[in-house]
């Protein structure tokens, strides 16, 4: 086993333990900063699969500014601090087995259809990914700063508070 | 290094993402939730695309694509929860039954 495939499979182990975190933890801030971890683990695993790229555009746009509006929205919204039980639902058992049925029936059908070997060379640089971003891919780049400027406009539009249209007694 | 171990680690945590979605009672849990899937989802494009060796890169194009897609959704999900927050006093879902018939 090579070094390169110890660091993967401690990455995936990395990520899956923390990713389990996320969902089973009782605690609204420690299951965020699970969240971080995972999505650091991501992009370490991008960095190995040699998508330099994408993975510094995950530290950036999730670590640095998802966590954050995510950590803004568990102390405007009082999220009730510390451990507590009053986060899950009662009834644990179905979705546990409606995700452990998706988790099985999707591994069947990967383990059946794929199988091979990813050998890792060398990435694409910088230049080549702007030339098919701004190439071949012009029109979903231009696409996506639409939907861009719609949530910007919309998030503004909903989280301002005007008092004229409403009141506290009216919903 | 076979694929293998990375796709069904990619299938692991889709699954969980959809485990949280279903148990969590917070509305920005369940963000937490729909964060981790789609986190699950660029793995497979990622992998994809060291896999087949792509000359147009379209797997790492998808996930920038997907990475900012989310980002959006995040932003207007928590506008949504806040406002209702502000009317209701609560985050919990099963309070939120406005639309429920």
């Amino acid at each position: 086993m090579s070094w390169y495939e110890i660091v993967t499979y401690v990455l995936l182990f990395l990520m899956l333990s923390t990713g389990l975190r996320v969902v089973l933890t009782s605690n609204v801030v420690h299951a965020a900063i699970s969240l971080v971890l995972t999505l650091a683990f991501t992009a370490g695993l991008f960095l190995m699969l040699a998508a330099d790229f994408v993975a510094w555009v995950l530290v950036l746009v999730y670590i640095g500014a998802v966590i954050v509006l995510f950590l803004f929205g568990i102390m405007i919204t009082r999220a009730p601090l510390g451990k507590n039980a009053e986060l899950d639902n009662e009834n644990k058992i179905i979705p546990a087995i409606i995700s452990l049925g998706i988790f099985s029936s999707m591994s069947y059908v990967l383990l059946t259809s794929f199988s091979g070997e990813v050998n890792v060379i060398d990435g694409a640089s910088i230049e080549q990914i702007g030339l098919t971003l701004l190439g071949r891919f012009v029109l979903p780049f231009e696409m996506v700063s639409f939907v861009l400027l719609a949530a910007l406009i919309g998030g503004i539009a909903l989280a301002r508070k005007d008092e004229a249209l409403i009141s506290e007694d009216q919903i | 290094m076979s694929i293998i171990p990375i796709l069904i680690t990619a299938a692991a945590l889709f699954s969980m993402g959809i485990y949280g979605i279903l148990v969590r009672r917070n509305a920005v849990m369940v963000l937490l939730s729909i964060e981790l899937m789609l986190n699950a989802v660029n793995i497979n494009f990622i992998l994809f695309d060291a896999f087949l060796k792509d000359v147009l890169l379209q797997g790492q194009m998808f996930s920038i694509f997907i990475i900012t897609v989310a980002a959006a959704e995040v932003g207007i999900g928590l506008a949504i929860v806040l406002m209702v927050f502000r009317n209701r006093q609560t985050a919990n879902l099963n309070d939120f039954d406005l639309l429920r018939w």
